[in-house]
């Protein structure tokens, strides 16, 4: 009989909850009792709150037990867990969980399904096809086959990925660059962190087409400090890639050269604006570029870069080897395809949703989320990242697409939502907003640098209650300069938790002075 | 993690590799910290020698990024994050308490992209989800 195969996640978020530790005990009481089984530590699913989620395959299908705990395998090998026996932690068939079973992976199709670092079970699952594909086609088809799947830029600003390329592509220069942006700064986002180390090859596919279409011959990935784990996967799969031929000086035996070099941040919220991370990569402080020249003309080193969010580049072997129209059936209006929502902070149910755009916030939430951890009604939720607006139940049918949420005075950012019950003060929040710009502002420019902390103040001055109104006034000002009179999005879009704080909830911020008597 | 002392050699050694790569500035501090723990006042001149920068540069960029430290190790890093997901699930508190215990060993960190099992603590380099004071103090040296 051949060794039973057991999933153990070996991504962080898994790790954090001990995943590392049941991977042991699960090893040492199967040597102990002489049962044969090979420990395969695969990305996480995403049904976060089940990590460490353990599955046993069983015939054709996975079994899941999870969360489980040290303490708790004794039990299970006693229950023949390695047979699919019953046990209160069992949640049946992975693929069956209601909660998995109604999402729509298409970027995420691999993860948690996969040895993150087996070729052979990338293939297996449709890996390489799109980049073959992509090399039987000139530059100009691979580029309009993009632009016609409606894929959008993932990382927040929404910029169809297409338009962006063709730039690059018309663009004449012997050096061009693909930049991956894996500066997942975001609170409230880990997409970027979970699909790097649980499905990487596909992000190294997505650059390998990208690099094609536009004529690039290296690419940078620039991934955060914080995601170590992440920085370790994602070498090992690129130097597994250059010695299977997707990487090199031929790309899968085809006249085209292309290679990957990390570039691991240093600690800078802002070097996740597209500018501050060229400089970032350059080794230079990350202060933010004034544009124009656009990135697609003038970017990594001064030449024509494309650069992209990890879901962007990953979302791409998925458009070519299905085609732009099976891409773009997804969605609704503008926003076509697949989202990848992040459902964090105080939610029972957290993790990946992958689902075509114009979800409702409310059945994200609901649903998928079922309600808060700490069981007191929810009160706020922010989306899109520390940018981002935030909204209350009222706002709860809001279509999740990008054209709803602008509509609404927010924005989808890189998709997170991070969920407040009632012990969430907004002012607070909406203070923490500005320290946070004072905090992470490179520095170039007035209104984020001077604006932030004496946003942090005022807000000090309404939560101490003193005179709100001429307080508010002052604010509603400073927001408008800093929206209107920042380089980027650090500074410009600081003002929209704020805003949006003081809108939505203006009890928090109101006769404050009355509310402490 | 256990660092050694500073020796203009072992310097030099570490910064060797780094020649062949475009931009060099940045992963070079990197790499003197990786090494020594912090980057020496040494270090600064010997990056700007080796790779044809101005000690100015060098220093515009060791004090931009949070990451780098101009100090040596203390002997625990506690990392707690303080980004809106883990407020949402009380790392204030977390915070806090784990300053009165561990004082300056302890620094606010704005994620780690663990947002759906927070608070989440990095302590040495390791990742601790749904943190709690007890589970912090199991990885202190």
């Amino acid at each position: 009989m051949s060794a039973i195969k057991v999933y153990i996640p070996g991504d962080s978020a898994a790790v954090s909850v001990g995943a590392d530790d049941v991977a042991l005990e699960i090893s040492r009481l199967a040597r102990a009792s002489n049962l044969e089984i090979e420990i395969i530590r695969n990305g996480t699913r995403g049904a976060l709150w089940l990590e460490p989620l353990v599955e046993v395959q069983v015939g054709a299908d996975r079994i899941g037990y999870g969360p489980v705990q040290v303490a708790d395998i004794a039990g299970l090998f006693q229950t023949q867990f390695l047979t699919g026996g019953a046990h209160p932690l069992s949640i049946g068939k992975v693929s069956e969980l209601p909660w998995l079973a109604g999402q729509d992976r298409i970027t995420f199709k691999r993860v948690g399904i996969v040895d993150p670092l087996s070729i052979s079970d990338y293939q297996a699952l449709g890996g390489w096809v799109g980049l073959q594909r992509a090399l039987t086609m000139s530059g100009e088809q691979i580029v309009a086959e993009v632009t016609e799947s409606g894929l959008r830029g993932r990382g927040g600003a929404g910029f169809p990925a297409g338009i962006k390329w063709k730039t690059v592509l018309e663009t004449q220069d012997e050096t061009k660059y693909i930049c991956c942006n894996a500066d997942e700064g975001d609170s409230g986002t880990y997409a970027d962190r979970i699909l790097i180390e649980g499905d990487p090859f596909t992000l190294i596919e997505g650059m390998a087409i990208a690099a094609i279409a536009v004529g690039a011959q290296q690419g940078f990935v620039y991934i955060r400090s914080e995601y170590p784990a992440a920085v370790a996967k994602l070498s090992a799969a690129i130097l597994l890639a250059r010695e299977f031929g997707v990487l090199g000086k031929s790309v899968l035996g085809s006249t085209y050269a292309f290679d990957i070099k990390i570039r691991v941040g240093g600690g800078s919220y802002v070097c996740g604006e597209e500018t501050a991370m060229l400089e970032s990569i350059e080794g230079k402080r990350g202060v933010v570029r004034s544009k124009p020249p656009l990135p697609a003309i003038a970017g990594l080193f001064g030449k024509p870069t494309v650069i992209n969010n990890v879901l962007t580049l990953a979302s791409v072997p998925a458009v070519l080897a299905d085609g732009a129209t099976s891409y773009k059936s997804r969605g609704v209006g503008r926003s076509l395809g697949t989202q990848i929502f992040q459902l964090a902070g105080n939610v029972k149910q957290g993790g990946i949703v992958e689902t075509g755009f114009g979800i409702s916030l409310g059945e994200l939430i609901t649903s998928y989320g079922g309600g808060s951890l700490s069981g007191k009604p929810i009160k706020a939720v922010q989306i899109g990242g520390p940018l981002g607006a935030y909204f209350a139940p009222k706002n709860f049918d809001l279509a999740m697409d990008y054209e709803s949420l602008l509509t609404a005075g927010g924005m989808l950012g890189h998709g997170g939502i991070v969920i407040f019950d009632t012990s969430v003060d907004l002012a607070v929040q909406a203070k923490f907003a500005m320290e946070f710009c004072a905090i992470e502002s490179c520095g170039k420019c007035t209104p984020c640098r001077l604006g932030s902390t004496r946003g942090a103040e005022t807000i000090q001055k309404i939560i101490d209650g003193e005179e709100f109104e001429p307080n508010k006034r002052l604010l509603l000002d400073l927001c408008e300069v800093m929206t209107d009179g920042s380089l980027c999005a650090m500074g410009g879009l600081t003002p929209m938790p704020v805003m949006s704080a003081m809108i939505n909830f203006p009890e928090d911020f109101e006769n404050r002075a009355e509310v402490m008597k | 993690m256990t660092h050694s002392s500073w020796s203009l050699g072992a310097a030099m050694a570490v910064l060797e590799p780094l020649r062949a790569e475009p931009g060099p500035v940045l992963m070079a501090l990197q790499a003197i910290q990786r090494e020594f723990g912090f980057v020496p006042d040494e270090a600064v001149a010997l990056i700007a020698t080796t790779f044809n920068v101005s000690r100015a540069d060098v220093h515009g960029v060791l004090t931009f990024y949070h990451d780098l430290r101009t100090t040596p190790a203390l002997e625990n890093e506690i990392k707690i994050c303080v980004a809106e997901a883990c407020q949402a699930v009380g790392s204030r508190v977390l915070e806090k308490a784990l300053k009165a215990t561990y004082k300056e060993e302890v620094c606010d960190a704005f994620c780690f992209g663990n947002c759906a099992l927070g608070p989440a603590v990095m302590v040495n380099g390791k990742l601790i989800g749904r943190a709690t004071l007890a589970k912090v103090a199991e990885e202190i040296k």
